[in-house]
This record gives C-alpha cells, sequence and structure tokens, in this order.
C-alpha cells in the first residue's frame, strides 16, 4: 500500500520537473547509471542465450520450421499441435521421457544424499581435507569425454567391474544391458557431479550453529540424531537448491547417452528426450519436432520443480 | 526504490540490449548478391581435417593461387564440431558458408538443398555436362530428383573387408587365398579365427546407434548381394525382401556366435589387434601400412560373386557450393581445377582415395602399377554404391539403424518383421513433403 502510495507520487512529481533535461535523464537512468551499464552484460547474455531462444523454440514448434539460408523465401506455416502429436506418437520419444524418469529417479536421490552425508563427514574431517575435497570435485571439473572412456572401459564385459563381481557380473554387460544401461548412466552422472553439490552442501553447513550441536548433545543425541535433528533441517535451503540443479541438469542428459551408451543404446534403453531433440533437430534437419520435445521437457521439469518445492519446503528458504 | 523508476529502468537496459543484440545479429547475416552466379574474385574454401587432405588441399590451393592472382583462393579446415555436417548446415543458417566445402557427404545434401544452402551446379552452362563427363555412370546416384547436381562428385572410398594375415596364419588358415566370398566361407573362417585364440573378435563394425554405422556392416554386404541396389529406390525401402534379410542374418549370426563384437569399442579395433577383419575403404592403406600386415578381399555374398562383380558402397565425399558465395563464377572454376585430371591424380597420390571419375585405372595407369596396394580398390571404384538422394535421408537411415540393432545386434525379434516394420516408417518419411 504504502510503496504504491509512494510511486503515485513520484510518477505525480515527474509530470512537472523542476530540473528539466537532467532530471528525465535521472529519472530514465536512476542514480546510478554506471550501474546499469555493469548489468546490461548480463542482461544482453540472458536475453540472448536464454529468453530469446526459449521463446523461439516455443514458437518453433507450432509451425512447420527448419533452417534455412538467410534471404531464402520459407514458407513457415503454423501448425497447431501437429509437432507435438508427432512427438508423442513416436514410441521412441516417450521411451527416452521414460528413461529420463528412471534416470531422475536414481540420480536426484542419490546425489542428495551422497552429497549431504560426505559433505557432512568432510566437513568433519580433520586429516587430509584439503585432499579429499580437490578428489571428490576432480570428476566435476574433468571433461565428460575423458572419463567416459575409463567408465566404458571399467564397465565393459571384461572390465574391472566385472572381474570383481565375477559370476554375480550382468550378462549382456553393464552398458549393453537394456535393464542395466540408464541406471549405470544414472551412477556415472552421480559420481560425476558429486563434487559440485558436496560444496554446496559444504557452504550450507558453515552457517548451521555449532550451539546447535552442542544443545543437541546436552540433551543426548547422538551423532545419528543430530545429524537428522540438527544437520538435515539446518541445510534444508540447501537441499531444496541441489534438488533443483540435479533435476534441471539430469533432465538434461545427453552427453552420456551419446558418447557412454554410442547414442542412446542399447535399442534406446538410455535415450533421452535431449538426444532425441539433437537427433531430431541437428542430424535429421527437424527442428520444429525438437522444440516440441523440448517444451515438453520444460513444462515436465517446471512441474518436477514445484513439486519438489513443496515437498521440500522451499518456501522456508 | 520506486517501482516505476525500476520499470522504466529495466526498460532502458532492455531496449539497450536488443538494440546490441540485433546488431550483432546483423553483422552475422550475410548472403549472395544477385550477380553472385556471374562474379568473380576471392573465394574461402574448407577441407577436412586430416593429414593427408590437407597436404592435397594445400597445393591445390597454392597451385589456384599462382596462376589466378585477382581470384584468391583462401583456405582453412572445417571448423571443429560434433560431425562436418552440423558446422555446415550452422553455417549455412548464419548466412557464412564458404564458397566451396570438399567433404559434403552425400547423405547431408538434401538437407542442405532444402535449407536453400546449395548452389544447383547443372546452372552452370557447362555444369552438368562437367560432372557427367567426368564421373560417367556413376554420376547419376548424385543427382536429386529433379536431375539437378546439387554436389560434385569428388572421391570415393569403396570398402573392402580388411583381414589380418598374420592372425590368419597363426589361427592355421591360408592368408594368401582366405576364404571370405560366401557367407558359409566368411562364417566358418571367423570360427576358426576366434575358436583357435587368433583373434579376440573376427570381425568389429561399430555396434552403436548412430544413423551412419550401417554404412559399414550392413550396407556394403546389400549392396553387393543385390548387385548394386540401393536403400531406398523410386521413393521406396529396398531392403525388406530376401537379399535384405540374408544379409541381416549373417549378420546376426555372427553376433549371436560371439565372433563379433557387441560392445562399444574405443579406439580401432583392427589396428589394435581386437579383430582380425574390418571394413573399410583405401584410406586406410597407408594408415595400417606399418601397423597391421594385411589384405583386402570383396565384401562376401550369400553365393560368392566373382569379384568382378562385386558392388560395395562408396563412402564418398563430395564437393559442395553454397549460395552464400559472392563470387560463383570463380567458385566453379575452382572446383573444375581442384577435379582436373591432374588435381585427381594429385588426390590420388596423396591420399590414397579414388577421385570419382570412370575407369580410374586407365587414367592413372602408372600410379596403380607402382601402388598395386590400391589397384583393387580402383577396380572396385566401379562398382559402388551411394547412400539415396533423399528428402530424409538421415531420418530414413536413423530408422533403418533402429531396427538393424534391435534385430540383429541384440538379436530380438524376428528379422522379416524388423526389416518390413523399418521399411514402412522410411517410406512414410520419403513420401513427407
Amino acid at each position: 500500500m504504502s510503496l504504491s502510495t509512494q510511486s503515485r507520487t513520484v510518477a505525480g512529481r515527474s509530470t512537472t520537473p523542476p530540473g528539466g533535461e537532467p532530471r528525465r535523464k535521472r529519472q530514465l537512468l536512476g542514480k546510478n547509471p554506471f550501474g546499469l551499464l555493469l548489468s546490461a552484460p548480463y542482461l544482453i547474455f540472458v536475453l540472448a542465450v536464454f529468453a530469446y531462444p526459449l521463446v523461439f523454440a516455443f514458437w518453433m514448434s507450432f509451425h512447420d520450421y527448419f533452417f534455412a539460408a538467410p534471404g531464402v523465401d520459407v514458407d513457415r506455416p503454423f501448425v497447431g499441435l501437429d509437432n507435438f502429436r508427432e512427438v508423442l506418437a513416436d514410441p521412441a520419444i516417450i521411451r527416452s521421457f521414460g528413461n529420463v524418469g528412471i534416470f531422475l529417479l536414481i540420480n536426484v536421490p542419490l546425489t542428495v544424499v551422497l552429497s549431504l552425508v560426505l559433505a557432512t563427514a568432510l566437513n568433519k574431517a580433520v586429516r587430509f581435507r584439503t585432499f579429499l575435497r580437490v578428489a571428490y570435485y576432480v570428476p566435476y571439473v574433468t571433461a565428460s569425454v575423458a572419463v567416459v572412456g575409463v567408465w566404458i572401459f571399467l564397465f565393459s564385459g571384461n572390465g574391472l567391474v566385472n572381474q570383481i563381481l565375477g559370476p554375480l557380473a550382468p550378462d549382456p554387460a553393464w552398458l549393453i544391458n537394456e535393464n542395466w544401461a540408464m541406471p549405470t548412466i544414472a551412477i556415472f552422472v552421480t559420481w560425476k557431479g558429486l563434487g559440485f553439490f558436496i560444496l554446496l552442501y559444504l557452504a550450507a553447513l558453515q552457517n548451521v550453529s555449532e550451539e546447535l550441536y552442542e544443545a543437541a548433545s546436552t540433551d543426548g543425541a547422538g551423532k545419528i540424531r543430530s545429524f537428522f535433528s540438527v544437520t538435515v533441517p539446518g541445510v534444508r535451503p540447501a537441499t531444496v537448491l541441489v534438488l533443483l540443479l540435479s533435476t534441471v541438469t539430469g533432465a538434461n542428459l545427453f552427453t552420456e547417452p551419446y558418447l557412454l551408451t554410442g547414442g542412446g543404446g542399447p535399442n534406446g534403453a538410455s535415450s533421452s528426450p535431449v538426444l532425441m531433440m539433437y537427433q531430431r533437430g541437428i542430424e535429421q534437419g527437424s527442428p520444429d519436432s525438437a522444440a516440441a520435445i523440448g517444451v515438453i521437457l520444460v513444462i515436465g521439469v517446471l512441474i518436477l520443480a514445484f513439486v519438489q518445492r513443496k515437498l521440500a519446503g522451499g518456501d522456508e528458504s | 526504490m520506486h517501482s516505476n523508476g525500476m520499470a522504466r529502468r529495466i526498460l532502458t537496459v532492455t531496449a539497450a540490449s536488443a538494440t546490441v543484440a540485433l546488431a550483432l545479429s546483423a553483422c552475422a547475416s550475410g548472403g549472395s548478391t544477385g550477380d553472385a552466379a556471374t562474379n568473380r574474385g576471392p573465394i574461402t574454401i574448407w577441407y577436412s581435417n586430416n593429414e593427408t587432405e590437407i597436404a592435397w588441399g594445400k597445393q591445390m590451393v597454392e597451385a589456384w593461387n599462382a596462376e589466378n592472382p585477382d581470384e584468391k583462393v583462401k583456405a582453412q579446415e572445417i571448423p571443429a564440431g560434433k560431425s562436418s555436417e552440423e558446422v555446415i548446415g550452422a553455417a549455412i543458417t548464419a548466412g557464412n558458408a564458404p564458397c566451396l566445402v570438399f567433404n559434403t557427404a552425400p547423405v547431408a545434401v538434401p538437407q542442405f538443398e532444402k535449407q536453400g544452402g546449395l548452389v544447383d551446379l547443372s546452372s552452370f552452362e557447362d555444369g552438368a555436362a562437367y560432372i557427367e563427363e567426368r564421373s560417367g555412370d556413376t554420376a547419376a546416384q548424385y543427382q536429386g530428383a529433379d536431375g539437378k547436381y546439387f554436389q560434385m562428385p569428388w572421391k570415393s572410398n569403396p570398402v573392402m573387408i580388411f583381414y589380418n594375415k598374420d592372425m590368419f596364419t597363426a589361427a592355421g588358415l591360408d592368408a594368401e587365398n582366405p576364404q571370405l566370398a560366401t557367407y558359409d566361407e566368411f562364417l566358418a573362417t571367423s570360427r576358426t579365427l576366434v575358436e583357435s585364440g587368433a583373434a579376440p573378435n573376427a570381425i568389429y563394425p561399430a555396434p552403436t546407434s548412430q544413423f551412419f554405422q550401417s554404412w559399414f556392416d550392413f550396407y556394403p554386404l546389400y549392396a553387393a548381394e543385390t548387385g548394386g541396389t540401393q536403400l531406398i529406390e523410386d521413393g521406396e525401402a529396398t531392403f525388406n525382401a530376401e537379399d535384405g534379410a540374408k544379409v541381416a542374418e549373417f549378420w546376426k549370426t555372427l553376433y549371436a556366435e560371439g565372433l563379433a563384437g557387441k560392445e562399444q569399442y574405443q579406439g580401432d579395433s583392427f589396428a589394435d589387434g581386437q579383430a582380425a577383419m574390418s571394413i573399410v575403404g583405401p584410406w586406410a592403406v597407408s594408415v595400417y601400412k606399418d601397423a597391421v600386415n594385411w589384405g583386402a578381399v570383396p565384401v562376401p555374398t550369400s553365393e560368392g560373386t566373382p569379384v568382378e562383380e562385386t558392388y560395395t558402397f562408396s563412402d564418398a565425399k563430395n564437393v559442395g557450393m553454397f549460395t552464400a558465395c559472392e563470387n560463383q563464377a570463380t567458385a566453379w572454376d575452382v572446383l573444375k581445377f581442384a577435379t582436373s585430371e591432374e588435381q585427381d591424380g594429385q588426390l590420388l597420390e596423396l591420399t590414397g582415395q579414388m577421385p570419382l571419375r570412370e575407369t580410374l585405372p586407365t587414367v592413372y595407369p602408372e600410379y596403380f602399377a607402382a601402388n598395386p596396394a590400391y589397384e583393387q580398390f580402383g577396380d572396385q571404384a566401379s562398382r559402388m554404391v551411394e547412400v539415396p538422394n533423399v528428402s530424409s535421408s538421415v531420418a530414413a537411415w536413423q530408422a533403418f539403424r533402429d531396427a538393424y540393432t534391435k534385430s540383429v545386434i541384440t538379436g530380438e525379434g524376428d528379422i522379416p518383421d524388423a526389416l518390413d516394420s523399418a521399411a514402412e516408417k522410411i517410406n512414410a518419411l520419403i513420401a513427407k513433403p
């Protein structure tokens, strides 16, 4: 109420500027025009790299669209929901959404639990603390292409993992097994991204007051009870962030099915919506279908994020 | 802070940002002028990034520039990307494609044409005549449905079966006369190689799902089995018949018996001694020269076809002229210069790849006499099958690959059913306007 009153007052004043031109300039650019200049690059970035492509993709998904050379006269008629009907009628695309669902079911809880437990342990560790922190962070900063090669070696039929498992090893091997390909990718992505999420939790843990642990200890709480009653609620805002980020990055899964399982194999068991977008939009020259897949994915991720926010108490953060 | 003032400032910054973005996009866009087809002047070309083709490209450009100081050619390797086709496709959309790309995959040509990115070479007065005179009957496979040439057939790598003579000898097989002509012979030889422990795998084509992988397992054998039939002819899939099923069953047996690797291999399985055989073209001669004691034979057929009648996949790369080119008359002259008898000879000499030129062995007899390893590839170059020049070509190959990996590599389901289902999908794709 007071804000709107203030605004009206300011707006009222502006109609009779005693100061003339400089005052108008000041009203347009604010007290610190230099601040606007500093924020402009990021705004340009958001507009050019995020907002414009998103709106354009949405537009594309409702049109018969393909990329054309500048100056070429191309008819791009509005086709309503045709692109959506086409992609939703394709079993390979439906399967890719199912696959990424399986991926998220494994990857997101595993990421939250492991990163919180490991961050808590690292926070308490005295010896080798720096070494351990770096060790967890190294996979995150290493290029996927390089790490994928190591995992193919580890999880191949004659790989180290199968040699350790002996008769318990799955047949066919992990990455060419329809039941194991996606879980293996989920574990790979969890392992690779863990360092980043541990870092987020480590930062959050610095804000949990030591006094709370002391009070819990005085009340007779053991380490496990302290973890669930002090640590977990204390880092809830970070948990919401980890949930959200791991869901968004997980839903955008591409590199691993592209490289680790040779294009979403075996038989599409590890294909993902973004891989299908790449195939349709870039390889096959149908960016309209690819955009439709993308719009469905964005809506799906938004719904998931909303549910997570509700369930994990994001409002409190 | 006052909300109106804040809103106004956001609007100001947004407007300023949009102006900058528009200015940037204006800088990025371009396009050919109306006179581009007759204009002359400097041009830019891209070539492949492999060592031997760079050497050929450099000497070709040097030779052209020495004689044409007013129409200089600036050359560079194709910028890095997941594939050359993606980079070229993006360049077409951005309007900054070069004049010529000496690595245009025939499978991508229909797509580039649809994008309005390619110049119809038949539109040059001597365009179609030059192409047909140089490549003979083979040129027809590179024509669009309307008879136009949106690509210059340039060079091929007719694929054959390379085999490791040392592994054959270790398995007790005759390395100089390998029994690989029929499917039964090929399977028996493969079993001996693996069971004797001479080779972990008899053969190891990439078992992955990318659309192009079928060019190096199913398609060469299908070309041979059918005597030169393309995957799609007259607007319909051809592979869902007896010949296609025979080829697929042959590969299925190799996978089912563990004679061919089902897992993705990181590296070159043939060079690394993981497989006794490989399906590759003449580019591999120089690569395997010191690594493997190799021999080469044509791909097998069910009943065994005489060598001089055996077809295979061409694995060709062509040259595309792009509409963004402002000096297309110069580009056409450079294209003719780069595919002249002299430059084709240089290509053969420097890369070992076969120019798409009629009766190759008779045009360069000295080369083949001096390099007998290439002789059979020169002969094979007269019996090649290209990927079909149809719209939705990549989507069609992906549909085929999906059916193939499931029914052949994984061995799930019935092969004729899988081929019928893939053919139905492909026919629907081609029928799309």
